[in-house]
This record gives structure tokens, C-alpha cells and sequence, in this order.
């Protein structure tokens, strides 16, 4: 109850609420924003955050993170155009029900399904941690190291149809953290004897590049186009009502976006996926799935947004990402010489419960802010998309340069900017580089740490966690092993892996 | 020829124009970056394998030569769409606008941060097609706000212009402190 109360007082201050403010609202209007997304926006604002206080940076980054799936449906439901990649399945019925004349009953149904869903995984990730609090402290060296190594195993697994590709990438993304100096041995790694490689690549630097920078060319270098959403009339509470009527599809998406965001690599569209599935199967209407239904797009909704609440659960309790955007918070924590894991909850509940507080208020400030602007909105989504690349360049030159004020940060930013539109081109994932980078180091450091007290490999996994994690990985694999055995013998069709082009927007 | 069809239909894939010139160019780099590691890595005598500073470039490298020889293979064996060197002319074509991003870091410390801004978001924005003074005009407006928010209200890091020392006493003092 103490805890409670301090978390709920780190948040009563000015600075803390005006971050939440601006980074719930921005969050929306960039997610509705076709060609921003919340990585640019989180990988811009990140050396901003730098200077304020741990619980302000953080609160303005969960603030943009949280709401800007709240926004990405706008697009998605008036101009089949999703604002942010995860709000790809919400076109499928969203704009179908627009073409119909029903844009207002889309939107205010997609609104509630999302307030459902943020909701509902906020109250997982409450009612979850007395349990990671006890779980947690069971963590040591080796069952880090196994958790990050299972992270980067599902997050290749989870790219099918391109886990070489995927492979490759987070490979590319281990390298690139062991270059520079070894902190133990002091020893150079792949430094050829330039001084600048010596201090290592900066993650900071490679994100701007990635997704910032990447983006603004992909823009700069694509045709102009200025997307046409025509304003809506009609009561935006009028969806609460119908979402009423299918709390079970609702409740069910939230529950396979907690599950699906606790697992690293898998996220948002796995999550997605699985809940339209479950909710075309069990519905008295399936055939109306894809022109119009109003269970679809709940189920969509109500996942994609279940998901940021638990994502944070494997980084506060592990350190451990399960996604790009996590992964930038967690420099942020860095910064502050806040380390997550499992002291965390012992040293830190107070921000632990001040960052639960803030996910509440975010969901509601947003759905407060929706249900008045959707057609303030509808009119910013009509920046051309070249004067967006022009927007996005200048902000990311303030992300790169304030760093360290160097102009070999913005040449490597440069660099990774095109190799990153190169990737976004071929319909190539970018999010298992930034992964690769920030495990690879964990596993690095942890079975460093790890060795003095293993005697025989075997000794990595005596201990119940570190076994558990072992058979999981196992399974992993197996399971992995399994699918594709399946799917050779039925010998099915190749599929079009749109799926993953959540680097083009 | 069974058995080519078999390994055909084992890795082919949905892939995009000019896939197959990255994947040349993936299996390149890391083929490089592998010979290099004898050169670029220490190996401390004594020391535990997996404690070596060579261990994790090694395996990260070996993996990725072996991903990349798998993703060429893929390539290579997948349906070819047409339009590779016009997506690859396009990669290039943006390096246009890396070199126009780093102009303007350059420029940023001599001409300051709030002229080399202003300047740079127009004369882009014309660059990129935009001829109305009004879209001309929202980009220099959309520079302002830029400055005004990170370097004036949120006083991030950005260095001050040379150009500044050149103003009288009391403007340069403002121009320094808050453009």
C-alpha cells in the first residue's frame, strides 16, 4: 500500500503530468500520421528525454508508445492506410464499414476496443507482479543469459518466410556491439585502428538510423501522396455500448495480446492474428469477417493494444526487450543508472508502480482526447508524405547531434539510415538488429558473469529456472522444426510476408 | 532433377526486386569481416573460451556468413521479379539525402542552429518538388517551431553558431543561449 501511494506521488508533480500530456497526445497524432509511427517518434525524442528525470522521460515515451495504436486506426478505418503497422488488421474490417457509410460506428468501436485492451493489460501487469517481484530475484546470471538467448531465437523464429534474412540481421546487430574496446580485457574488437570505432556503436546512433533517418528516405525518395480522410459526424461513445455486446471477443484479444507481449519477438501481430482467428471461428457471423464486423475489428483493436502494458514485463522484471521499442526505453533507463531486472522491484517499486499509474492515465487521457478531436485529426493526416521526409530529417539531425554533438555520429546515423531504407525496400525486418544489439550484450555480460560458477556445461542449467528456459528453448526449436516438416509434406503455397513490413510506415 | 526441384521448393520465397544484390552484398561483408578476425580480435591465452574478447565476434560472424549464404540460396532459387536495377539505381539515389543530412550537421555549428534550420528546411523542401510559397513558407514555419521547442524550451544540446560572435553584445547573448 506504501509502494501504491509513492508510485501515485511520483506522478502528482507538474513536469510528470505535462509529460504524460504531451507524449499520450503526441503518441495519438503521430500513430495517426500514416509514414511516423512510434519508433521514429520514441528514437527522435530519446536523447531529449536524456535531461529529465527518469519518471518524466519515461512517462513521455510510454505516453507516445501506449496511444499511438489509439491513433493508428483512424487511417486504417478511413483510408484503408493503417497509421501505424500493428493497425494492419483493423483496415480489414475497419474500411469496409466506412465504404458502407458506418465510419463513425468503425471508429468509436475501434476507440473502445482499444481503451478495453490497454486496460485490460495494465490489470495483468498489476495482478502480475507480487508474482514477478517473487520470480524475479530468481534470476541470476545464466537465467538471464538463457532468457536473452531464448529472446533471440523467437525473434528470428518469429520472421517465417525470412528468418535468414532475419538471422542475418540480428547476427549483424550481435556484431555490432562487440565492436570497440572489450571492457575486460581491454582488448580492440574490429576497431581498424580508427579512435571513433574504439568507444563502440552507438545504439542511440544505429536506432536514428534505422528508423528515423530510414524513413525520411524511404519518403523523400518515394512519389508525393497526401492521403484524404473526410471528417466524421455522429457520437463517439456509441461504440463503448456495442463493445459491450462482445466482451467475451474483447476480453479474449486482450488476453492473447498479454500473453504474445510478454514473449519476446512476437508482439503485436502475432497477437492480432491469433485474436481475429479465434474470433472468426467462434462467431455467429464469420462470413461478415473481412466486410465489415464489428467482432473483427475488436479483436484487432483490443490485442494490439493489450500488448505495450505487457511488454514491459519481461523489460522491468528481466531487462530483457521483447521489441524495438522496449529496447529504446531501456536506454533510457540505462541513462538514469536505473538497471531493470530484479533488483528493480526491490530498490525501485515506487517507479515501478508510478509507471503502472502512468499506463492508467495515458489510456484514459487519450480516449478522452479521441472522443473530441477524431476530426482535428482527420485533418493533419493530410501532411504530404515528402514534407513529412523533410519534418522527420530535421528532427532526427536534433536526436543525432545532441548526443555527443559529434558529426561522425550523424555520418554513421547517415549510413545506417540508407542501409535501413535499403531493408524497408526489400520488405526486410530492421527490428532483429536492435534486438541483436541489446541481447547480444546482455548475454555477453551475463555468461560472463555466469563462468566463475560453472564447473561442466551442465552446471548452466541446474538451477529450476535455468532448466525451464533450457526446455523452452528446446521446444522452441522443436516445435519450429515440426512446422516446417508440417508444412512441406502439405506442401503449401508460398505466402506474400507482408506481414512484417512494419518498417514501411 | 528431383532433387533441385526439392531444394527449390525447400528455400525459395516471396522476395522483392533486388533482393538478390543484397544478398551478394550481405554475404560479402560478412565473409570480409570473418577473414578479418584473427587481425581485429585478441585471444587471451588461459582464458576460458567463452570468456575470450573473440568469442561472441566469432560466433555472431560465423552465424551471419551462414544466414547470408542461406538467404542468397533463397534468392537465387526464388521466382525473379523484374526492376532490379532501377530499385537499386533508387537505394543510391538516396544517398543524395544522407549527403544533404550531413551538410546540415556541418553546417549547423558555423551558420547556428537557427538560420542553418530555417535555410535548410526550405531550400529541401523546394528541392523535393514543393514550388508554393505557402508549403514554402510552412517549412520555414515548422524549422521555427523545431528550434523553439528542443533548443529554446528544452535546452537540448546543440552547439551555438560561429556566426553569433559576430552580433552585438546583447542579441549575441540571446542568439548563443536560446537559437
Amino acid at each position: 500500500m506504501e509502494n501504491l501511494l509513492a508510485g501515485l506521488e511520483l506522478l502528482a508533480r507538474w513536469d510528470v503530468m505535462l509529460a504524460l500530456l504531451v507524449g499520450s497526445i503526441g503518441g495519438v497524432i503521430i500513430g495517426a500520421i500514416p509514414g511516423v509511427g512510434p519508433a521514429v517518434a520514441i528514437a527522435i525524442l530519446l536523447p531529449a528525454t536524456f535531461s529529465f528525470e527518469p519518471i518524466v522521460g519515461l512517462t513521455m515515451l510510454l505516453g507516445i508508445y501506449g496511444s499511438s495504436m489509439y491513433g493508428g486506426a483512424i487511417p486504417a478505418v478511413l483510408i484503408n492506410t493503417p497509421g501505424t503497422a500493428v493497425n494492419a488488421l483493423t483496415s480489414y474490417d475497419g474500411y469496409p464499414m466506412t465504404q458502407n457509410g458506418e465510419a463513425h460506428r468503425a471508429v468509436s468501436i475501434a476507440y473502445s476496443a482499444s481503451f478495453w485492451g490497454g486496460i485490460f493489460g495494465i490489470l495483468c501487469l498489476i495482478l502480475l507482479s507480487p508474482v514477478l517481484a517473487l520470480v524475479a530475484p530468481m534470476f541470476g546470471s545464466r537465467e538471464i543469459f538463457l532468457a536473452a538467448l531464448l529472446g533471440i531465437i523467437l525473434v528470428i523464429l518469429a520472421h517465417r518466410g525470412q528468418i535468414f534474412a532475419a538471422g542475418l540481421l540480428a547476427m549483424l546487430g550481435i556484431f555490432l556491439q562487440t565492436v570497440g574496446l572489450d571492457a575486460v580485457t581491454y582488448t580492440q574488437r574490429y576497431t581498424f585502428g580508427q579512435s571513433f570505432l574504439s568507444s563502440g556503436v552507438n545504439l542511440i546512433v544505429v536506432v536514428l538510423g534505422l528508423f528515423a533517418l530510414s524513413q525520411a528516405f524511404f519518403l523523400l525518395t518515394a512519389p508525393d501522396n497526401s492521403p484524404d480522410a473526410k471528417p466524421i459526424a455522429g457520437r463517439m461513445t456509441a461504440g463503448i455500448k456495442e463493445l459491450l455486446k462482445h466482451k467475451r471477443v474483447a476480453s479474449v484479444a486482450s488476453g492473447f495480446g498479454v500473453i504474445l507481449g510478454m514473449i519476446p519477438g512476437t508482439g503485436e501481430f502475432t497477437a492480432q492474428f491469433m485474436s481475429y482467428t479465434y474470433a472468426q471461428k467462434t462467431s455467429k457471423d464469420p462470413d461478415l469477417f473481412g466486410k465489415g464486423s464489428p467482432e473483427g475489428l475488436i479483436a484487432s483493436e483490443a490485442a494490439n493494444n493489450a500488448v505495450p502494458a505487457a511488454a514491459m514485463i519481461p523489460l522491468l522484471a528481466l531487462g530483457i526487450p521483447g521489441e524495438a521499442l522496449t529496447a529504446m526505453m531501456l536506454s533510457v533507463f540505462y541513462v538514469h543508472n536505473v538497471i531493470p531486472g530484479p533488483q528493480l522491484f526491490q530498490n525501485n517499486i515506487d517507479l515501478v508502480y508510478g509507471l503502472y499509474f502512468a499506463l492508467i492515465a495515458l489510456n484514459v487521457i487519450v480516449m478522452v482526447f479521441l472522443l473530441f478531436s477524431t476530426n482535428l485529426l482527420t485533418k493533419i493526416i493530410r501532411v504530404p508524405t515528402r514534407f513529412l521526409g523533410v519534418m522527420i530529417l530535421l528532427l532526427s539531425f536534433v536526436g543525432v547531434y545532441s548526443l555527443r554533438n559529434s558529426l561522425t555520429d550523424c555520418m554513421i546515423a547517415a549510413g545506417f539510415g540508407v542501409f535501413g531504407l535499403i531493408l524497408k525496400r526489400l520488405n526486410l525486418p530492421i527490428v532483429p538488429i536492435i534486438l541483436g544489439m541489446v541481447l547480444g550484450g546482455i548475454m555477453e555480460v551475463k555468461l560472463r558473469s555466469a563462468m566463475p560458477r560453472l564447473k561442466t556445461p551442465l552446471d548452466m542449467i541446474d538451477r529450476p529456472i535455468a532448466a525451464i528456459l533450457f526446455g523452452l528453448i528446446l521446444l522452441v526449436l522443436a516445435l519450429h522444426v515440426r512446422t516446417l516438416i508440417k508444412e512441406w509434406r502439405a506442401h503449401l503455397p508460398e505466402e506474400d510476408h507482408d506481414l512484417h513490413d512494419s518498417q514501411t510506415r | 532433377m528431383l532433387r533441385v526441384k526439392t531444394l527449390q521448393a525447400l528455400f525459395k520465397r516471396y522476395r522483392r526486386p533486388g533482393d538478390i544484390v543484397f544478398a551478394w552484398f550481405a554475404l560479402f561483408v560478412s565473409v570480409f569481416l570473418l577473414s578479418q578476425l584473427a587481425d581485429q580480435t585478441a585471444w587471451r591465452s588461459g582464458g576460458k573460451l567463452f570468456a575470450q574478447p573473440r568469442f561472441w565476434p566469432a560466433v555472431s560472424l560465423g552465424a551471419m556468413t551462414l544466414f547470408a549464404a542461406f538467404h542468397l540460396l533463397g534468392s537465387a532459387l526464388s521466382e525473379r521479379i523484374h526492376g532490379r536495377w532501377q530499385e537499386v539505381w533508387l537505394w543510391i539515389s538516396s544517398l543524395e539525402f544522407a549527403g544533404w543530412f550531413i551538410a546540415y550537421a556541418v553546417a549547423v555549428p558555423y551558420a547556428g542552429y537557427l538560420p542553418s534550420t530555417v535555410i535548410f528546411a526550405v531550400v529541401l523542401t523546394f528541392r523535393v518538388g514543393y514550388r508554393k510559397a505557402s508549403t514554402l513558407g510552412a517549412a520555414a514555419i515548422a524549422a521555427i517551431v523545431i528550434v523553439l521547442l528542443f533548443k529554446t524550451m528544452l535546452k537540448v544540446n546543440l552547439p551555438s553558431g560561429l556566426i553569433y560572435e559576430s552580433l552585438p553584445d546583447g542579441l549575441r547573448q540571446i542568439m548563443l543561449t536560446y537559437f
